[in-house]
C-alpha cells in the first residue's frame, strides 16, 4: 500500500463520527456517575449505543471513544472481546443459541440444524427479511433444562425439533434464499 | 431454624420476596446483628465458621478477608466485588440463588463490606442473567429505600453503596483478576499476581472478590451462629452447598444440601437417575473444568477433600453427567471447543494450545485423526497444565482432556480404528 493511500485512509477513518443522541449520553452519564473513572463505562456505553441503534458502527465507536476519552483501539479491543456486543448489523432479535456440553449432551446439535433448516441461517448470520440472527453463546446457565436458547431477553427451555418448527412458523414463511 | 438457609426462601412459582416479606422471614437479621460488632468480630466468627469459597476454589473466605489491609495506615478505599459471572460450562446454582432471593445476596453483601469496610460494592452479573438483573435491581432499590443501603447502616455510621454491573459475556471474566480489569473497563486480561486484589485490585485499592453462593452464606452465620452452621455438613466441611445434575437424568436440577452427602444420593436421589434406556458411564463433578469420575465413585461424600482425594475437584457443585449413547470423545471435543473460544488469548499455551487441540478433535470425530494426534493431545495436558500458563483457564482445560484421554483410551482409539464416529 502506498505512503499516499495509506494517509488518504487515515483522513477517511477519522472522519467516521457522529454525535452521541441525547437519550445515549443521558444513559451514559448515568453509569459515569456510578464509578471513579469515566474510562470504566465503555463497555457500558457500548451496549448503551447498541441498545439505541442495534449494534456498534464504526461511527458510534469513535462516538464513543471521543465522549469518554478512550483510544478507539482500547475500545474496540473491549468491543471485539465480549461476545455480546455487535460490530456488524444483527437481526431485529438475536437468537443466542447455546452450545455448550450440558446441552450438547442432551442433543442440541440437532436442534441448531433445525433452526438453521428452516430459518436458512447458519451462525453468524441473519435472515434476509432481517428478524433473526443466529450466534452461539457460552453455557446459558439453564443447564437442568437443557437445550435451551435466548431470542431477544427472554429464554427458551426445553428445546426439541417441534418446538423449534412452530416457534418458527411464521418466519419460515419470510425464508426467501437466505444470506449466505 | 432451617437446615436449608440458602434457598429456605426460595419458591420458583411466586417469584423472589419482597423487601418486607425477606424481613418478615427473619432477614436482615444476620447484617442488623454486625452493627454491634467490631469489623474484626465478624471476621473471627466467619473464620471460625469453616466458610470456603464457593466459586470453584473453595479458598476459606475468612483467611481471604484478613489479607486486607486494616488500621489507620492502610489505603481507606476498599471495594467488595460479587462475582456472579456464572459461565463454567454446566453450572446454574448462581442463578437460582439470584433470580429466587436476592436480597440474601444483599443481605451477605453487606456483612462482608462492613467486615472488609469496603463503602462501595460492585455486583459483576454476566449480560445474559436478564431476570436476575431486574431482580436484583429491584432488591437494591427496596433496600436502599428502607435505608439497609446508603448512609449510616443500621445506626453504625458506616455507608455502603452497591452498583450493579452487566457484562457482555467472556467467560474469562470470572477469573477474578480478568473480572477487575473487565470492572475498570478494560479487555478482560487476567493480571500477573501477586500482588493479589486484596491488597491491590480495582483501581489498585484492597478488593475481595467473593461468589454469590459465597456471600449468600453470611446472613445465616451471623443471624444462627457458628455452631448451628458447623452443625450443617460433615466431612470436614460445614454447612450446605448447592448441588446440581445435568443430563439424562430423570429430573435433573439444582440443590440445596449438606456437605458430606453422597453422590449417589444426589444423582440417583434427587435427580431421580438415569432416564430408561441410559446407563451412566461418567460425569464431571463440579462444571467442566473437573476431572471425569465414574460410577465406581457414586458413594463418596461430596466434599472438598473427598472429592480431591479421586483427583478431581468439587468445584462448583454443579454435576455434568454423560451416558453411555454419548460419545466421549464428542463431549470432551464439546468442552475443548468452548475453552479454546473463551481463552483470552494473552499467554501462548492458551491461546495456541487450546485451538490446536479443538482441530484435533474435530479431525478425531469425523474419523479423520491419527495415533500422532493423540499423542499432542497427551502433550497438551503437560504444556497447559498448572503452573505453565497466567491463569486457571487452561489448566481447568486439561481437567477433563487429561482424565478423558485416560479413562477413554479405548473410544478414543474406536475412531481411529473405525474411521468414524462408533456413536453415530
Amino acid at each position: 500500500m502506498s505512503e499516499n493511500k495509506l494517509m488518504k485512509n487515515s483522513v477517511i477513518t477519522t472522519s467516521l463520527s457522529r454525535e452521541l443522541t441525547a437519550a445515549e449520553i443521558s444513559e451514559i452519564e448515568h453509569e459515569i456517575s456510578l464509578y471513579p473513572d469515566k474510562r470504566a463505562v465503555g463497555l457500558e456505553a457500548l451496549k448503551i449505543v447498541q441498545r439505541h441503534q442495534g449494534w456498534v458502527s464504526d461511527e458510534s465507536m469513535r462516538a464513543i471513544s471521543n465522549y469518554l476519552d478512550i483510544p478507539v483501539a482500547d475500545l474496540e479491543g473491549v468491543a471485539t472481546f465480549f461476545n455480546l456486543i455487535y460490530r456488524r448489523p444483527v437481526g431485529k432479535k438475536v437468537i443466542l443459541f447455546c452450545d455448550s456440553v450440558s446441552c450438547w449432551v442432551m442433543g442440541c446439535d440437532r436442534i441448531k440444524q433445525k433452526i438453521t433448516d428452516q430459518l436458512g441461517i447458519d451462525y453468524g448470520e441473519t435472515t434476509s427479511d432481517g428478524e433473526y440472527t443466529l450466534i452461539p453463546v457460552p453455557c446459558l446457565g439453564d443447564c437442568d433444562k437443557a437445550p435451551v436458547m435466548m431470542i431477544g431477553e427472554e429464554m427458551h427451555r426445553h428445546l426439541d425439533e417441534e418446538g423449534i418448527e412452530s416457534l418458527f412458523r411464521n418466519a419460515a414463511v419470510n425464508k426467501s434464499g437466505g444470506d449466505s | 431454624m432451617s437446615d436449608r438457609p440458602l434457598t429456605k426462601n426460595i419458591d420458583l412459582a411466586r417469584g423472589p420476596l419482597s423487601l418486607r416479606d425477606y424481613e418478615a422471614a427473619g432477614g436482615y437479621r444476620g447484617a442488623k446483628s454486625v452493627a454491634g460488632l467490631h469489623p474484626n468480630e465478624v471476621l473471627e466468627r466467619v473464620k471460625e465458621s469453616g466458610l470456603k469459597g464457593r466459586g470453584g476454589a473453595g479458598f476459606p473466605t475468612g483467611l481471604k478477608w484478613s489479607f486486607v489491609p486494616q488500621g489507620p495506615e492502610s489505603e481507606q478505599q476498599k471495594y467488595l466485588v460479587v462475582n456472579a459471572d456464572e459461565m463454567e460450562p454446566g453450572t446454574f446454582k448462581d442463578r437460582l440463588l439470584m433470580e429466587g432471593d436476592p436480597h440474601l445476596l444483599i443481605e451477605g453483601m453487606i456483612i462482608a463490606a462492613y467486615t472488609i469496610g469496603a463503602n462501595k460494592a460492585f455486583i459483576f452479573l454476566r449480560g445474559e442473567y436478564v431476570l436476575a438483573e431486574k431482580r436484583l435491581a429491584r432488591a437494591i432499590a427496596e433496600a436502599k429505600e428502607a435505608g439497609h443501603l446508603g448512609t449510616n447502616l443500621f445506626g453504625t455510621g458506616y455507608d455502603l453503596d452497591i452498583v450493579l454491573h452487566t457484562s457482555a459475556g467472556r467467560y474469562i471474566c470470572g477469573e477474578e483478576t480478568a473480572l477487575l480489569n473487565a470492572l475498570e473497563g478494560k479487555r478482560a486480561n487476567p493480571r500477573a499476581k501477586p500482588p493479589f486484589p486484596q491488597v491491590s485490585g480495582l483501581w489498585g485499592k484492597p478488593t475481595i472478590v467473593n461468589n454469590v453462593e459465597t456471600l449468600c452464606n453470611l446472613p445465616g452465620i451471623l443471624a444462627n451462629g457458628v455452631e448451628w452452621y458447623q452443625s450443617l455438613g460433615s466431612g470436614g466441611d460445614y454447612g450446605t452447598k448447592m448441588f446440581g445434575v445435568s443430563g439424562r437424568v430423570k429430573k435433573p436440577g439444582c440443590w440445596e444440601l449438606p456437605f458430606g452427602v453422597s453422590i449417589r444420593e444426589v444423582i440417583e436421589g434427587h435427580a431421580g437417575g438415569m432416564q430408561e434406556g441410559y446407563s451412566l458411564k461418567a460425569f464431571l463433578p463440579g462444571g467442566g473444568s473437573t476431572d471425569f469420575l465414574t460410577p465406581e465413585h457414586l458413594d463418596t461424600p461430596l466434599t472438598y477433600s473427598a472429592i480431591g482425594e479421586l483427583g478431581s475437584r468439587l468445584a462448583t457443585g454443579t454435576m455434568i453427567l454423560l451416558d453411555d449413547k454419548t460419545c466421549p470423545v464428542g463431549m470432551i471435543g464439546n468442552l475443548m471447543r468452548f475453552f479454546a473460544h473463551e481463552s483470552c488469548g494473552f499467554c501462548t499455551p492458551c491461546r495456541d494450545g487450546l485451538p490446536w487441540v479443538d482441530a484435533i478433535f474435530r479431525d478425531l470425530e469425523c474419523g479423520k485423526g491419527s495415533a500422532k494426534d493423540i499423542a499432542i493431545l497427551h502433550d497438551h495436558v503437560g504444556y497447559m497444565g498448572p503452573g505453565k500458563t497466567f491463569c486457571a483457564l487452561a489448566p481447568g482445560a486439561t481437567a477433563p482432556l487429561g482424565s478423558g484421554l485416560k479413562l477413554f483410551a479405548e473410544e478414543f482409539e474406536q475412531h481411529l480404528v473405525h474411521g468414524a464416529c462408533p456413536y453415530l
